[in-house]
């Protein structure tokens, strides 16, 4: 049997992973961007026990291996009480590990507007929560979404992490079949493949969303 | 209308407004001159809550201004600030800016408040520009919106931070022009600026400012033509005769 005939033979096995990792990255990104947001905007009210509990939490969570912390969820949580699914317990530690790098992405984006313009919103007599909506969010998201683009790629990537906490997603089934078959060469090509497949029209995306922004 | 009761600021260790206080009544234009680092900004800016004070009393028709109550945004909206670096908002155009206010602060309606915006912008001589982003106006038009969108408030009173300062001397003009038909309609104004011209022929009373306290007051004919202290008029002979 020549590479393609093997190949039509795992691919349907495959495409079955293929499905719990679009699962597991696009809940992650979805619970990442939302605490990443929360982080951020704790970080920027300056209430100092907001600003403490935002920045203890994003440097604790950068210091710690995703893989550890994924392993900490699904392997030490039962132990007091906390029984997660893989899967739940995937999403979950993929979505706290990205928060922290999506925060300083949206923190940055936010001081990247000028101060003049957030007095010139308070002189007007808007609230900070109409300067975030009104002046804010409107312009930091210009500069935010090529980062963001960046970190759905990586996020998409580090699923295959969720693998060592037995999700059957594609890294996982690849290494399930290429062990009853030890056909090592055509499985590991497949799989690479097929993340290259979903990834590179992310980076062509955020490459473009780059060139808009930066000529505006 | 406004008054500043002994107010007292310091940054740290560095103490740049060291008991100030004035009144402005209800139609007058006061105009604070005085060299950098006088304290002339900070005033200002302590009289629309952008920074605290120490000590004293800042009253807008009785209601003490505290940055840190919730009551300061409903100030805000009866006293509206131009800043010398215009300060718009990029993304959006210039009608955008001056409706901006009127509907997400005062909850004006759209289209009224469209109506509103376009008048004003013409009457600051910009009729022509209502879709023009910021990026694409000269700073003397940018500022010109900005009075616009400070006058769609419909305040008491505007605060004005060296206006002009930011500008290339030939659009200096059309802002003061802009400023001096305002003050003819009536506004209660503050205005910090270094434009002598200006407050000679505008204001009602000069302040003069140096150290974080107030050196000298009155009449512009009185502070600018005949200063008495002679910090004044050291200061003053600085601004007119530059090079000597």
């Amino acid at each position: 049997m020549g590479f393609w005939e093997r190949a039509a033979d795992y691919v349907p096995l495959l495409l079955q992973g293929v499905w719990l990792t679009l699962i597991v990255t696009f809940l992650s990104v979805a619970l990442s961007t939302l605490l990443g947001f929360l982080w951020a905007v704790m970080a920027w009210t300056r209430h100092p026990v907001l600003v403490a509990i935002s920045r203890g939490f994003v440097t604790i969570i950068r210091g710690i291996p995703i893989i550890v912390q994924l392993f900490y969820i699904y392997f030490v949580m039962p132990e007091i009480g906390i029984n997660l699914t893989a899967m739940q317990a995937g999403i979950i530690g993929l979505g706290i590990a990205y928060s922290a790098y999506q925060a300083e992405n949206f923190r940055a984006g936010i001081e990247a507007i000028d101060k003049g313009q957030i007095e010139a919103a308070h002189s007007i007599g808007m609230t900070d929560q109409l300067v975030m909506r009104r002046v804010i969010l409107p312009q930091a998201i210009r500069i935010v979404l090529p980062p963001f683009g960046n970190t759905i790629i990586m996020i998409l990537k580090d699923s295959s992490l969720v693998s060592t906490i037995t999700v059957a997603e594609l890294t996982r089934q690849g290494q399930l079949i290429a062990a009853s078959t030890f056909d090592n060469m055509t499985v590991f090509t497949l799989v690479a493949l097929i993340y290259l497949a979903l990834s590179l029209p992310l980076t062509f995306l955020t490459r473009h969303l780059e060139k808009r922004y930066s000529q505006a | 209308m406004i008054q500043v009761q002994d107010i007292h600021k310091s940054f740290g260790t560095l103490n740049v407004i060291k008991g100030v206080s004035f009144e402005v009544n209800k139609g007058e234009v006061v105009c604070i001159i005085g060299p950098s680092g006088s304290g002339k900004s900070t005033i200002l800016r302590c009289i629309n809550g952008l920074e605290t004070y120490q000590r004293g009393a800042i009253l807008i028709e009785g209601a003490k201004v505290d940055p840190a109550d919730r009551s300061i945004t409903n100030l805000r909206t009866q006293v509206s600030m131009v800043f010398q670096r215009f300060n718009l908002f990029p993304h959006r155009t210039a009608l955008e800016n001056v409706m901006e206010g009127p509907v997400f602060v005062k909850k004006t309606a759209p289209t009224q408040a469209r109506d509103q915006a376009a008048a004003l912008l013409d009457k600051v001589g910009l009729g022509d520009k209502l879709d023009t982003y910021p990026g694409k106006l000269s700073g003397g038009q940018q500022q010109r919106v900005a009075i616009a969108r400070a006058l769609a408030m419909q305040p008491k009173a505007i605060l004005f931070d060296e206006p002009t300062s930011a500008l290339d001397p030939e659009l200096v003009g059309e802002v003061l022009t802009v400023m001096r038909d305002v003050a003819a309609e009536g506004m209660t104004m503050v205005v910090v600026t270094h434009e002598m011209e200006f407050a000679r022929a505008v204001a009602d009373r000069v302040l003069f400012l140096e150290g974080g306290v107030i050196v000298e007051q009155g009449p512009p004919q009185d502070v600018l033509r005949n200063p008495r202290h002679p910090r004044t008029q050291d200061f003053l002979h600085r601004v007119i005769h530059p090079m000597e």
